[in-house]
């Protein structure tokens, strides 16, 4: 029940090393064994999306997945969206823009999610969005506010590129 | 002038940390040596329970304790505190923290487990052996006054929690002589809330000062800390309960539960702080739900298609026990007459017994399903009399020249009930002007081609800014920063961004100097709960006095300080100057300073100490909210989905504070309206067991099924309080279910379809749709 592995991977950038058990599921080694706070756990089925993360890259329930598979990997968490020096990341500025987020708690999963998404959509239109997010709830604000600060973020990291 | 805040579309100051993942939730919260609790629930909807054997838990490594009620002795004797007592409540049956002999839902706490991690903690609660001896389940409330139904608790006679009734005009004559009566019966379903955060306790206990600290994930941290102080036998001063960021609340969260005695007795036994964070499961079996009703209603209504009059019944499904008094069914019966002038109403509910989860508010409390009876009625009456439905509610509704307007209600105290304003023609005649004139051709045109749309609309008023107050204190710092305190707990709402703005603008200083701290009852005297749309009227309202305070005080101080008449100072951006002379000035900071003290200089004349003011703004009376929704949907006969083409809210809530943050919270509640109408299901079986305990079988509203949703305002500021202020938390979601139900049933009129349920599946839908073809 209790077998320890010995894990390594890096976290927003940073190096981490630490024994886990097998059985800790991401989210719980990033929220209570290294104190990253941020990724929120919502149903721990893997369907509300609060808990999303992204390893290498790509956006991943850390509900659903063990910590001993993030072995090796580069996890970011909505810690790691801003710059080091502080810079908001631009959907964290369209969030506070378009007014988001209500409660915040499924707000670090839509974060994620659309990061990632954009990274690999930069055109992406309104149904694109919604369809990103089909896998977030959110009680709160009824995705509207959500989609529009999307597609502005979106704008605005193809005019950077 | 200084900035101007109110009105304005200001950016929340509650953003910065969620967006970069610093919010700080109950379950982000920890402590040293903290323990962890999972319980041991209720496998049954109603049994007796007899051993429990903890043996297997207790020899876990890494259990603490495995306890029941009967370890607690004289601590866990009582059964849990009924918060809103009434003399109507036939049976104030409430739960133990921990039951004794007898469970009533699946889910029921009945022993507790705690462990040094959480998964160890679950491991061994589920090796808690529990002896149940079934009893008879009572699980479809529409029977539970049947003679011979089964009692939802052993030794009751009957299953009648309470009898509420509404009477005004004189019925029967009415009735007697409409020109047209109309029958309907209405089923309404349970949901629940669903807050993306489910509940979580934190409790810690310091002996020396003997100090117990509950941080819980509230909407209600005052109530909770009066509950549990008497329960405990524990004075208030040495009880502090706070609410730390809250990530949803809709209702559920403003009640008190087992788990929050339980984890304060924890804390005092094992001297160690101990958290309980919820499970999503546990919240489908554990946190209260909401909306089984069952209607048999007549409408009686004049040839011009006025609605003359209502009666009827309805059978409000209670759950298992009563946590909340009457206060559910009685915001059901309070709702009447909604925006209708009516001349007579006689309605009763039966609120009764089920051994199921019990029922308190959620986002609209009974509001929701009193529009949907008022609105299904409205519909048929213009089915029937085959009148434009905007034209029976135009001709129906309480009219501009009538306000105030007694609607022949009367309130607690037996006064009458009076909406203090409105515009209810006017939203009406916005949304049906949004629409256009083309809708009947485009229906048409697309029947031609198979297709069904259908439009609905759905008007409503909405009682908000409850009695009796939130408090507000605004203290100026020596630095010139200004903290903003209240009793109001938020959930998501964006009260620290609205109080700051009215704070802003009344006392002349800058937003972002500006830090707002609340639900704590360690920084704050008194507090009541945040529902029933009332914190931005209440906290808003006294916001606004305790800003007019401090600002005269700091005018004063001023005068004297500069030697200038007070009349000819202004604050601007936290400085106080000559008008006109700017260099002849003083600091906010500085007459913070000033007011301070220091060692031998005696205070300005006739001026108490400390640059701060505290304010409780008294509801006396009650803003009245109201609007219009209406909806375009598109109905696929062959597989039974409804498309949402377009939704349109046109809302009154008075002065709008900051519209960005009341279009958030009217979209958001039109989404919860939606789910009620078509997605959300809560399942139980006959035997009292839930069926839909996961988000793969209870269906939340999704980005990818939404409209775009447009909303309007109209602002008709309130009489009633200094701002102008209605509520608007709920206003979303009261007409959400009406709306849509009616544009489904407009969509399917040709096919005979009648729509007196919600939700409505694809595969409800396609059974109606069937039973319609087969009725011919």
């Amino acid at each position: 029940m209790s077998e320890k592995r010995r894990i390594s991977l890096t976290v927003n950038g940073k190096a981490v090393e630490r024994e886990v058990e097998t059985r800790t599921h991401l989210a719980d080694f990033l929220r209570h064994e290294i104190g990253l706070t941020g990724t929120h756990v919502g149903c721990e089925h893997g369907v509300c999306g609060a808990c999303t993360v992204l390893v290498d890259g790509a956006a991943v329930r850390s509900c659903l997945m063990l910590a001993v598979q993030a072995d090796g990997a580069a996890v970011t968490t909505v810690e790691g969206l801003a710059r080091p020096d502080g810079t908001l990341h631009p959907l964290q500025t369209a969030f506070w823009e378009h007014h988001g987020l209500q409660c915040g708690f499924c707000t670090p999963g839509m974060l994620t999610s659309l990061a990632a998404y954009l990274e690999a959509h930069p055109n992406a239109d309104e149904p694109d969005i919604r369809r990103a997010i089909s896998g977030n709830i959110c009680r709160c604000t009824g995705y509207q506010n959500i989609v529009a600060a999307a597609l502005d973020a979106a704008r605005v990291m193809r005019e950077g590129r | 002038m200084g900035v101007r805040y109110i009105g304005a579309e200001v950016k929340r100051l509650e953003d910065p940390k969620l967006i970069t993942g610093r919010g700080r939730y109950v379950d982000d919260i920890h402590l040293p040596a903290m323990l962890h609790a999972a319980f041991v629930r209720s496998s049954h909807a109603h049994a007796k329970i007899g051993d429990i054997d903890v043996a297997a838990a207790a020899a876990v490594p890494g259990v603490v304790a495995v306890l029941t009620a009967a370890d607690f002795g004289p601590r866990m004797a009582a059964a849990m505190p009924q918060p809103y007592a009434a003399p109507v409540i036939k049976q104030s049956i409430t739960q133990h923290p921990l039951a004794r002999e007898e469970v009533c839902y699946v889910g029921e706490t009945i022993a507790v487990v705690v462990a040094e991690s959480r998964p160890v903690a679950e491991d061994a609660a589920a090796l808690v052996a529990v002896d149940y001896a079934p009893l008879p389940v009572m699980a479809e409330f529409r029977k539970a006054l049947d003679a011979d139904a089964a009692t939802a608790h052993a030794g009751a006679s009957d299953n009648l929690m309470a009898t509420l009734r509404a009477q005004f005009g004189d019925t029967e004559a009415i009735f007697a002589s409409a020109p047209h009566v109309f029958r309907e019966t209405l089923s309404q379903h349970r949901g629940g809330c669903h807050a993306m955060e489910c509940r979580g306790v934190v409790a810690s206990f310091d002996p020396g000062p003997d100090e117990l600290t509950i941080w819980t994930s509230t909407q209600a941290p005052y109530l909770v800390r009066r509950l549990l102080a008497g329960y405990l036998g524990r004075d208030e001063s040495t009880l502090r309960v706070a609410a730390p960021d809250v990530g949803g609340g809709f209702g559920p969260k403003a009640g008190f539960y087992a788990e929050e005695i339980v984890l304060a007795l924890l804390a005092e036994r094992l001297q160690r702080p101990v958290k309980w964070i919820e499970d999503r499961r546990e919240h489908f079996y554990a946190t209260t739900q909401q909306r089984d009703q069952f209607w048999d209603v007549e409408v009686a209504a004049a040839s011009d298609g006025r609605i003359l009059g209502l009666r009827g019944r309805c059978i409000h499904d209670n759950g298992a026990y009563v946590p909340y008094g009457v206060l559910l069914p009685a915001t059901s019966l309070a709702a009447f007459p909604g925006p209708y002038a009516l001349a007579c109403l006689d309605i009763r509910i039966d609120a009764v017994f089920t051994n199921m989860v019990p029922n308190t508010p959620v986002r609209g409390a009974g509001r929701p399903n009193t529009a949907f009876v008022l609105e299904r009625m409205a519909d048929r009456v213009a089915r029937e009399l085959k009148i434009d439905r905007a034209e029976v509610r135009r001709r129906s509704f309480v009219r501009p020249d009538q306000f105030p307007y007694e609607t022949g209600m009367k309130a607690r105290d037996g006064s009458p009930i009076s909406y203090d304003s409105g515009s209810y023609h006017a939203c009406l005649d916005r949304v049906m002007a949004k629409i256009g004139t083309d809708f009947v051709a485009r229906q048409q045109a697309a029947r031609a081609e198979g297709r069904y749309l259908g439009l609905g609309i759905a008007a409503y008023v909405e009682d908000t800014g409850l009695a009796p107050f939130e408090g507000v204190s605004i203290r100026v710092l020596p630095s010139g920063d200004v903290v903003l305190r209240t009793g109001a707990a938020s959930q998501g709402q964006g009260h620290a961004t609205v109080l700051a703005q009215i704070c802003a603008e009344g006392l002349g200083v800058r937003i972002e100097r500006i830090k707002v701290e609340a639900a704590d009852t360690g920084k704050f005297p008194l507090g009541i709960a945040t529902v029933a749309s009332r914190v931005a009227v209440t906290a808003g309202s006294s916001a606004q006095l305790a800003a007019e305070r401090v600002r005269a005080k700091a005018l004063k101080v001023a005068a004297d300080m500069l030697e200038a008449a007070e009349q000819d100072l202004v604050i601007e951006d936290g400085i106080v100057h000559v008008a006109g002379v700017p260099e002849m000035k003083v600091t906010l900071g500085e007459i913070a300073r000033r007011l301070a003290g220091a060692p031998g200089q005696p205070m300005p004349a006739g001026v108490e100490p400390d640059l701060a003011a505290t304010a409780y703004f008294e509801a006396r009376q009650t803003p009245f909210a109201n609007g219009t929704n209406a909806a375009e949907v598109e109905v696929d006969i062959e597989t039974g989905e409804v498309k949402i083409l377009r939704y349109l809210v046109v809302h009154d809530c008075g002065r709008l504070l900051n519209p960005r943050l009341v279009d958030g919270q009217i979209v958001g509640g039109v989404v919860h309206g939606i789910g009620n109408a078509l997605y959300e299901r809560m399942v139980y079986d006959e035997s009292g067991q839930p069926l839909t305990t996961n988000y793969g079988e209870y269906l939340l509203p999704l980005a990818t099924e939404m409209p775009p949703i447009e909303v309007e305002h109209i602002e008709t500021p309130s009489p009633l309080n200094p701002l102008g202020i209605k509520g608007a938390g709920e206003g979303g979601t009261i007409p959400a279910i009406a709306t849509i139900i009616s544009a489904v049933d407009d969509a399917l009129a040709p096919l005979n379809v009648r729509i007196a349920e919600y939700p409505l599946s694809p595969e409800r839908l396609l059974d109606l749709i069937d039973a319609a073809a087969k009725a011919g």
